[in-house]
């Protein structure tokens, strides 16, 4: 089959933020970036459909300035055949302008099965994917977490609030991953090798016009210092009586 | 002045709590915007009409009815249609809709086929003129971001819980709309699981008790189930070390990577306080932990924490908390 996986760049969820001085963004001094989580689960996704089918090919997809060839070069060392970089100035947080980006890019791209990360840890916004899939006219199910794909159909499943929704579609399709498809594969040294030797396609995006913009960025408020109010069973009473009379919760 | 849309979002042919909210929201949106009317879109199954009455009680103007046997299904090609063809019919500022399983998947559509920005996940809006700044938690929750919007409509998605749903009542009149078939290729429902009842949503339930691997074996998840028993209205919860081991489902590990909660009460058992699960659970108002490591991190941010053998101090404290709770 013919894949495509679309990932953003983004800072190591570990990573303690800082605000940066224009007070609208984080100070990305000092951090490491990698492939979204999502998307790093919608690459290995991908891979893996593509080695149990026993052929085809998987094309990672980043829209940003050149350092997004970094993760590209990642996903091509876990496995994936090439990739195309959209070239930006920034990465816009306006996710339908970064989806007619993708989308125009990927309608001739003659791809069966198109997967997006559930949401980008940065944006945490989900929107992207599916919007991909409204502007292309293909069917798409958001935020999968169980993926299979047999004799040109797919089958998933999607956790709703309290249940969960079993569900087909008809290939070419755009699917969103969640967590539960797959864990990211660790690249090989062999792999690695080999993806200094894959295509990186570069080429200008058609972004369109940028309507959300951040005006600020703040650090939640800190908890409290923990406070540990005894051991074992014999706790309990003390605990019972915060609840009952500080916390009121009981 | 500019009207709002609000989706109302349903399930088994019963409003849910999130549309109640968004017409919450909408009405606040209206209001900010030079006070409009804020019509709602209720789509769903057929007799989903008799509901009309319901949100006219927290602030709708207008209540336009789709009915179709493909919604029963949560046929979302169709329903994003239906939702973007009234926004477009009625010209309005901005279209809300919670950010509930159907709202991640409805609102970016709708955005597409309006060509509209969209915001989500948003906790609260001002509204300045041609533009409309959102608060929206970023970065798993670990940054707050105020993004400005300009454009009109705009599509905002709401986070579950921040807007409480407000009566303003109103006697909404009703109108009867068709509903937009899909255009394309759909997907297809072929079964819906029921999780477990009797237990309120995580993202809506006041008390949470989670469990981790401290609770060593998929059977002693009792003792959590028996806690959130002793407490009535709560839900249980998960870390990814649980559910990666499969003894809960997916859908119930709470963090980063999982569902991001706020009750007025988290009880952590066993969990030791990752970063990946703290981004899911720091903003609980008051935090119990139960750890028999008193390094662990989870009691950093525990108001109340408790050194010790869960197998022991669960069962003990479900007995004090039935005694407490008694003649609830
Ligand atoms: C990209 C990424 C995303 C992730 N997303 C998530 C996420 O969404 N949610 C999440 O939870 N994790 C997530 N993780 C995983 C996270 O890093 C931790 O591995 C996980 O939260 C640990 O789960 P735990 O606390 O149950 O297990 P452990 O870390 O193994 O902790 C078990 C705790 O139980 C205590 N314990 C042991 N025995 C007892 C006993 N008898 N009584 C009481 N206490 C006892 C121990 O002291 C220990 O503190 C993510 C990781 C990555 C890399
Ligand atoms: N700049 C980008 N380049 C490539 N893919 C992206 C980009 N931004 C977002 N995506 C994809 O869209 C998903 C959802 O992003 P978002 O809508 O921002 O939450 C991500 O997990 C990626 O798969």
């Amino acid at each position: 089959m013919k894949i495509a996986v679309c990932i953003k760049r983004t800072p190591d969820s570990e990573s303690r933020f800082r605000i940066a001085a224009s007070g609208a963004a984080i100070d990305e001094a000092g951090l490491k970036f990698d492939i979204d989580d999502f998307a790093g689960y919608a690459v290995e996704a991908a891979l893996q459909i593509n080695e149990k089918s026993g052929g085809g090919e998987t094309v990672v997809y980043a829209l940003g300035p050149d350092n997004v060839q970094e993760p590209l070069r990642k996903a091509m060392s876990m496995g994936a055949d090439r990739a195309v970089q959209l070239r930006t100035d920034t990465v816009p947080v306006d996710g339908i302008a970064v989806a007619k980006a993708l989308a125009a890019e990927l309608k001739s791209g003659g791809y069966d099965l198109i997967l997006f990360g559930k949401h980008a840890f940065d944006t945490s916004a989900g929107v992207v994917g599916t919007a991909v899939a409204e502007l292309l006219g293909l069917p798409c199910v958001t935020a999968a977490s169980q993926l299979s794909i047999e004799n040109g159909k797919g089958t998933a499943r999607r956790e709703l609030e309290g249940a969960a929704e079993l569900v087909e579609f008809p290939l070419p399709a755009v699917v969103t991953i969640d967590e539960g498809v797959a864990r990211p594969r660790y690249p090989s040294l062999k792999g690695i090798m080999a993806a200094k030797k894959k295509p990186l396609e570069s080429k200008p995006a058609q972004l369109g016009p940028v309507r959300v913009t951040v005006a600020k960025a703040e650090l939640p408020p800190e908890r409290p210092a923990g406070r540990i109010i005894g051991e074992g069973a014999a706790a309990v009473p003390e605990l019972v009586r915060l609840l009952q009379t500080e916390a009121k919760v009981l | 002045m500019a009207n709002v849309l609000a989706f109302a979002e349903t399930r088994g042919g019963e409003l849910r709590k999130v549309a109640f909210e968004a017409v919450t929201a909408a009405r606040k949106l209206a209001d900010a915007s030079g006070g409009g009317e804020v019509h709602v879109l209720l789509a769903g199954e057929p007799g989903i009409g008799g509901k009309a009455e319901q949100l006219g009680r927290y602030g709708a103007d207008v209540v336009f009815v789709a009915e179709s046997a493909d919604f029963a299904k949560f046929a979302r090609e169709s329903l994003a249609a239906t939702l973007a063809d009234r926004a477009k019919a009625g010209g309005y500022r901005a279209v809300v809709l919670g950010f509930s399983a159907q709202g991640r998947d409805l609102g970016p559509r709708v955005a597409a086929r309006l060509d509209a920005p969209i915001a989500s996940d948003v906790s609260d809006f001002t509204v300045n003129g041609d533009s409309i700044t959102v608060k929206h938690p970023a970065y798993a929750n670990k940054v707050i971001t105020s993004l400005t919007i300009t454009g009109s409509p705009v599509v905002i998605t709401v986070r579950p819980s921040a807007f409480t749903a407000a009566e303003a009542p109103k006697s909404a009149r009703v109108e009867t709309v068709q509903a937009t078939p899909a255009s394309g290729p759909t997907v297809t429902v072929t079964e819906v699981k029921e999780g477990a009842k009797g237990r309120p949503d995580l993202g809506e339930a006041p008390i949470i008790i989670s469990g981790g691997r401290g609770l060593k074996a998929k059977e002693n998840f009792k003792l959590v189930e028996d806690l959130a028993d002793a407490f009535g209205n709560a839900a249980v919860g998960a870390t990814r070390a649980v559910t990666d081991d499969g003894w809960r489902p997916h859908s119930d590990q709470i963090g980063q990577t999982g569902r991001q909660v706020s009750p007025q009460l988290y009880v952590a058992v066993g969990i030791s306080g990752a970063i990946q699960h703290l981004a899911g659970m720091r903003t609980s108002r008051t935090i119990v932990a139960i750890n028999k490591d008193k390094e662990a991190p989870i009691f950093k941010v525990a108001d109340y924490g408790i050194v010790g053998d869960a197998a022991e101090i669960v069962p003990a404290l479900t007995a004090a908390v039935k005694e407490a709770r008694k003649g609830h």
